[in-house]
């Protein structure tokens, strides 16, 4: 027994790694992984770091690959004319600065993944093939592998197997990142002159459709947990447009993309009596070309009514077609292949049946995130935000995240060399006064050393907890219970996404009463522990979204965001932004800030 | 979702410091036992991606959909090389198809 109480005493008592490095990026996906790649090429002598909870050769949401780039500028197009469009898809209301500035890129960092050995499809002349009026098609397989790859190659710092608890705040300022070990005793304690989040948006907020070993069965990476929103959250950053969530419209069961089945092989959406009711019941706003979310409202109305189930009709395909259908599937999402002939399914012969997923919080389809400016700065000072974690840039997409990635990266560095430059300037005027500064150091360094201990103390309790107590509450359980919470009172797949003033409150008393019981979570090993703080983070920001759920008094984006109690789109009141900053003592406080349009003509048309 | 592990074929990718399953994991979910064999921490968190089916060069890792949504004896296996990854579809009748993905530049 001695030996596993000295295995527990090293459990407890972790190395700490002090890290010094000039650009730290939070999160190796395709956003962090662009990001580092930029700043390198910027400039080489600037020390890029990567921290990782995976490993980066998959991490993040590309892990199963992807088949086209759907933000993407075809000929004729323009980022006037995308920005007209994504306007169209948010019904309305969206960063129009931000979508602009993030097409004006999409040739850039199209090329220069295309570069890295990215095959992109292209017709006899040598041009990419369009699928859409925003996609192009690839050869995705190997998206993320081609991305880490260029990422180690250009001399970037990799931190795998650690994840982010807290940021490191001196004076106000962000400067850096406290990160677990998920497989060793190491507690990182990481400094950094600027720092980039990029730790994507958050799932496992709601009840997914499939339970039991089918729980994971969900659309978007049910690894990103949050953790971006809610160290953003608890350090008191501005958040924006939590309340347009995203659900994707999917196949049922096996939950694959509907994109493919439209897009590449035009299928349209039918009910149970073959009617194409996007076309009968929904013209009015746009039918099959619809914005976003009415193509989930529709087929979601459409089963609540009893018209259901609801399909997309692939009958018109031909043999061969199907077999291209498929070939394309197993591109990006191969297990539909697996499903179709294990249930006897041949889309050629039968409509495949639709659904729409849980409720997840992002801002790359949707714009739930940080509040940034044009180059992506957070309202923390220090902290920058790029891809699904960054707000009021919806129809990111993949290509999208590589831009806000190369964005936010530019402006990084260019503010680390211009500070290196003063802090020079600076040391050869001031060396009278090096003694005072010498004192200003040693304090902040207390300052530092004490709010490690509280980290400290606060990440490793549920080890404590278990190796003290023995007993409390696992990940799973705090988990299956926010995500009932979630789903009966705020709106998830089991009351079509609706939701009203009461029982949002309702919501909101039960995640409170679900807070109090944090101290509880147990975890016997690193790797729970990190799931433990995943459904921490969680809860932080399933706080945040039912106040802004609360706060939007009109239904803007149907089944996105349903209110049953004001069903109706209010421009007059509501064409405006709702944030929130949680204050010290977890108060959250809302914000309104106006929108601008800026690219002219009427915000409802494509 | 999960993964089923063949201990016979699977070698632990030898002396790694990580195994290829273990590096391509999106969840970190996939480790190796006390006889260097890979298992899964737990099936239930798996997304299916099947990053680790398609990387293993012995072919010991195979997609099971859980019998909640799918039935029993189909078979999708993936045969990757540099240039493509041919991919067997195995009806439960015993019928196949087969399909050539290209995964280098076209």
């Amino acid at each position: 027994m001695a030996k596993n109480s000295d295995e527990n005493n090293i459990m407890l008592n972790p190395i700490i790694v002090l890290l010094e490095t000039d650009l730290l990026i939070i999160g190796g996906g395709t956003a962090g992984c662009l990001a580092a790649i930029e700043a390198k090429e910027l400039n080489p002598d600037i020390n890029v770091t990567v921290v990782e909870k995976a490993n980066i050769i998959r991490s993040g949401c590309l892990a199963a690959g992807m088949n086209a780039i759907n933000a993407y500028l075809n000929p004729g197009e323009t980022p006037e004319s995308f920005t007209k469009y994504v306007r169209y898809d948010a019904c309305g209301l969206l960063r129009e600065d931000l979508v602009l500035s993030q097409a004006s890129e999409f040739e850039y960092v199209v090329k220069k993944v295309e570069s890295w050995g990215l095959p992109i499809l292209k017709d006899s002349n040598g041009n990419y093939q369009p699928r859409g009026r925003w996609n192009i098609k690839i050869n995705g397989e190997k998206l993320k592998p081609i991305i880490a790859q260029k990422t180690i190659k250009s001399g970037v710092k990799v931190i795998n197997r650690a994840f982010a608890t807290n940021y490191i705040i001196e004076k106000g300022s962000i400067r850096g990142v406290y990160a677990v070990s998920t497989n060793e005793s190491k507690f990182y304690v990481i400094k950094a002159k600027k720092t980039i989040v990029a730790t994507g948006g958050a799932a496992g907020i709601y009840k997914p459709n499939n339970t039991g070993n089918a729980r994971h069965k969900i659309w978007y990476s049910p690894f990103n947990a949050g953790a971006g929103y809610a160290m953003g959250i608890r350090a008191g950053a501005e958040m924006t447009s939590f309340e347009h969530r995203f659900i994707a419209l999917r196949t049922k069961d096996i939950i694959s993309p509907t994109g493919t089945l439209a897009l590449g092989f035009g299928a349209p959406q039918i009910n149970a009596s073959n009617e194409k009711f996007m076309q009968t019941k929904l013209s009015h706003v746009g039918g099959e070309g619809a914005p976003t979310p009415y193509r989930v409202y529709g087929p979601t109305r459409e089963i609540k009514e009893g018209c259901g189930p609801c399909y997309m009709d692939t009958t018109h395909l031909s043999k061969e077609q199907a077999y291209e259908l498929k070939k394309s599937f197993l591109d990006m999402y191969p297990d539909i292949v697996l499903y179709w002939a294990a249930n006897g399914i041949e889309p050629d012969q039968q409509p495949i049946e639709i659904q729409g997923t849980e409720p997840y919080i992002m801002g790359g389809h949707n714009q739930a995130g940080y509040w940034v400016d044009v180059n992506r700065k957070t309202s923390l000072p220090g902290l920058f935000a790029a891809g699904d974690v960054s707000g009021g840039a919806p129809y990111k997409f993949v290509s999208g995240c590589f831009a806000e990635g190369v964005i936010a990266a530019r402006q990084a560095v260019k503010e680390i060399m211009l500070d290196c430059n003063s802090a020079s300037e600076q040391n050869k005027s001031l060396n009278t006064e090096q003694l005072n500064t010498e004192q200003l150091n040693t304090e902040s360094i207390n300052i530092t050393e004490q709010l490690l201990e509280k980290e400290l103390e606060r990440v490793y309790l549920p080890l404590h907890r278990h190796y003290t107590q023995k007993q409390g509450i696992t990940y799973e359980e705090m988990e299956t219970r926010l995500q009932k919470i979630m789903d009966e009172y705020a709106g998830g797949v089991s009351s079509y996404y609706e939701m009203s003033e009461p029982r949002l409150m309702e919501a909101e008393k039960k995640l409170q009463q679900l807070r109090n019981q944090i101290p509880f979570l147990i975890a016997k090993d690193y790797f729970e522990l990190m799931n433990v703080h995943e459904v921490i983070d969680r809860i932080d920001v399933a706080e945040v979204l039912v106040q802004h759920l609360l706060y939007r008094q009109e239904t803007r984006w149907p089944a996105y965001q349903s209110r049953t109690d004001y069903p109706e789109r209010n421009d007059g009141k509501w064409l405006k932004f709702v944030n929130s900053i949680r204050d010290k003592n977890g108060e959250i406080k809302i914000i309104e800030r106006p929108y601008e349009q800026i690219v002219p003509g009427d915000r409802y048309l494509p | 979702m999960a993964v089923i592990i063949d201990h016979l074929k699977c070698n632990g990718c030898k002396d790694a410091m990580e195994s290829r399953c273990e590096a391509v994991c999106p969840g970190s979910l996939m480790i190796r036992n006390e006889d260097n064999k890979a298992v899964i921490r737990n099936m239930a968190d798996c997304w299916d991606c099947m990053a680790c089916v398609k990387v293993c060069p012995l072919q010991a890792i195979k997609t099971k959909l859980p019998y909640e949504l799918a039935a029993f004896g189909a078979e999708l296996i993936p045969k990757t090389t540099n240039k493509q990854i041919v991919w067997t579809l195995k009806y439960p009748d015993g019928r196949e198809e087969v399909f050539t993905i290209p995964i280098e530049a076209i």
